[in-house]
């Protein structure tokens, strides 16, 4: 084997894995905010069944939330990803074709588990968010004339955005490091790129260092992101701590 | 002491699944010692890293706020690398990463970095130690600058503040927060099982990759919820300890206030 420099194994173009490995981290935002757009629609029904009256719904999301978050993320990503697959196999196979060569796509399988678990948490904030908005709000708004869907849209979820900003910024950083288990089931990621240069190198210690200077970059991004949301969304609200 | 410990795991795992054989599904019962074993060295690595990376973090968090560039500066970078990278990545820098040097570049080092369980737990402590570090920090910002001041005025040195006004109030205020980031490190520990390690987690894909039955993985999330449930029920009665230290001296201070 010949020695090459960190450079040279970290540059762009043939010789380096400079570009496979930002290839990687690409993939790796992209499952992110895959994830995050699932994960919100998904968080926003839940609460919405944490919240509601019927009996059921709340039953649903209560057993919902234990079993996610007694769970590691970890094989609740490989049940989602093995278990589409035989799911997706078995009904298949209802219809009598052979399904035994069907592979789930890897990167929906990792969207999907990795939303799953956005969800639960993200159900929790949106909850704590609708309940800080102050009812009066509500009643005025009625009182104005507006139905209970227009009450919602322009009163309650707009004002509910600036008490779910700080925990959604959270997830988001908790997710963005979730995606590296996505390199388990082989998916392209950032990390994966990593392993897979450097058991062709045979220079771990280099690339996963690096892998690890992206993920912090792109962490301490979204963190100085965060902070400007929470800015904005405390516009004109004064100066609350 | 140690091989008594040995036994008792031992007779555990033969005891525990000869009883369970009965009510408990076949394929459940066939590596049952295995999914006993796992939990063990879950529960092992756990926690110890909870426990050191406590101690640790005291100091992480001293060094934070001693107002000395020199000691808060390295303790801030660490917490933000810590806290800004997956451990995912902490444990393969750690394990394939720095075992790659191999006994030529480790020298003594070198017995450490080639047992998974070992760098394991390390990684674990590192990445703890971040998290709680910034969990008792919360917990001293949130103390009332009156205190501080206060504790000033009569004239106690900075060791002093730390051990008799700031921390034990620290504590109390973070003690929810630490709870949770001990489950989320139960939770977090299965990554270990990409390393080699064989806790409940590598024990369950072990398993796995021989049946290939979805079923394991069933099982595994039991295992895990009870693991979870257990430990919340612990944490909860350590919390309801601690405020009922805080509720038994606030009883005894309010008549001297009367």
């Amino acid at each position: 084997m010949t020695e090459q420099s960190v450079f040279e194994l970290l540059s762009l173009g043939d010789r380096g894995w400079g570009d496979e490995l930002l290839a990687g981290a690409w993939l790796t935002i992209q499952l992110a905010l895959c994830a995050l757009a699932v994960g919100l629609v998904g968080g926003l029904l839940l609460a919405g069944a944490k919240l509601s009256h019927i009996r059921a719904l709340r039953w649903f999301a209560d057993t919902y939330n234990v079993i996610i978050r007694g769970t590691p993320e970890f094989l609740i990503l490989l049940m989602v990803y093995f278990g589409l697959e035989q799911a997706v196999r078995s009904i298949i196979a209802v219809f009598g074709y052979d399904a035994s060569g069907f592979e789930v796509p890897k990167f929906l399988a990792a969207v999907l588990g990795l939303s799953v678990i956005f969800i639960s948490y993200a159900s929790e904030v949106f909850r704590g968010a609708y309940l800080a908005v102050p009812p009066g709000q509500m009643e005025a708004a009625r009182a104005c004339g507006m139905s209970t869907a227009q009450a919602f849209l322009r009163i309650r979820l707009p004002q509910m955005w600036r008490f779910a900003i700080p925990g959604l910024g959270n997830l988001w950083m908790v997710l963005l490091k979730d995606t590296s288990l996505a390199a388990v089931i082989a998916l392209d990621d950032l990390l994966r790129q990593a392993k897979v240069a450097s058991e062709t190198t045979r220079e771990p210690l280099v690339f996963y260092c690096a892998a690890g200077l992206i993920y912090l970059i792109m962490t301490g991004l979204s963190d100085v992101m965060r902070h400007r949301l929470e800015r904005s969304a405390q516009r004109g609200m004064g100066r609350q701590s | 002491m140690f091989t008594a410990y040995r036994d008792a795991k031992i007779w555990l795992s033969d005891n525990a699944c000869a009883g369970l054989a009965p009510i408990t599904p076949e394929l459940f019962g066939a590596s049952c010692t295995r999914f006993i074993d796992g939990i063990f060295v879950t529960i092992e690595l756990v926690s110890l890293a909870s426990v050191i990376g406590f101690a640790l973090a005291i100091a992480v968090v001293l060094a934070r706020v001693s107002g000395n560039w020199a000691l808060s500066i390295p303790a801030y970078i660490y917490c933000y690398v810590f806290r800004g990278t997956p451990l995912l990545v902490q444990l393969w820098i750690l394990y394939f990463g720095i075992g790659a040097l191999g006994a030529d570049g480790l020298g003594p080092l070198w017995p450490f970095f080639r047992d998974a369980w070992w760098v394991g737990l390390l990684a674990l402590i590192l990445n703890t130690t971040a998290y709680v570090a910034e969990i008792l920090r919360g917990g001293i910002e949130n103390l009332p600058k009156g205190q501080i001041e206060a504790a000033e005025a009569y004239g106690l040195s900075w060791t002093t503040r730390m051990r008799r006004i700031v921390f034990p109030q620290a504590l109390q205020i973070a003690w929810p927060a630490y709870g949770n980031e001990v489950i989320l490190l139960l939770k977090a520990s299965a990554l270990v099982s990409t390393i080699t390690v064989l806790d409940l987690m590598g024990q369950i894909r072990t398993v796995f990759s021989r049946s290939y039955s979805l079923e394991i993985f069933l099982y595994g999330a039991i295992m895990y919820l009870m693991l979870t449930g257990l430990l919340t029920l612990l944490l909860r009665a350590i919390e309801a300890r601690l405020s009922n230290r805080r509720g038994g001296a606030k009883a005894q201070s309010s008549p001297t206030q009367s």
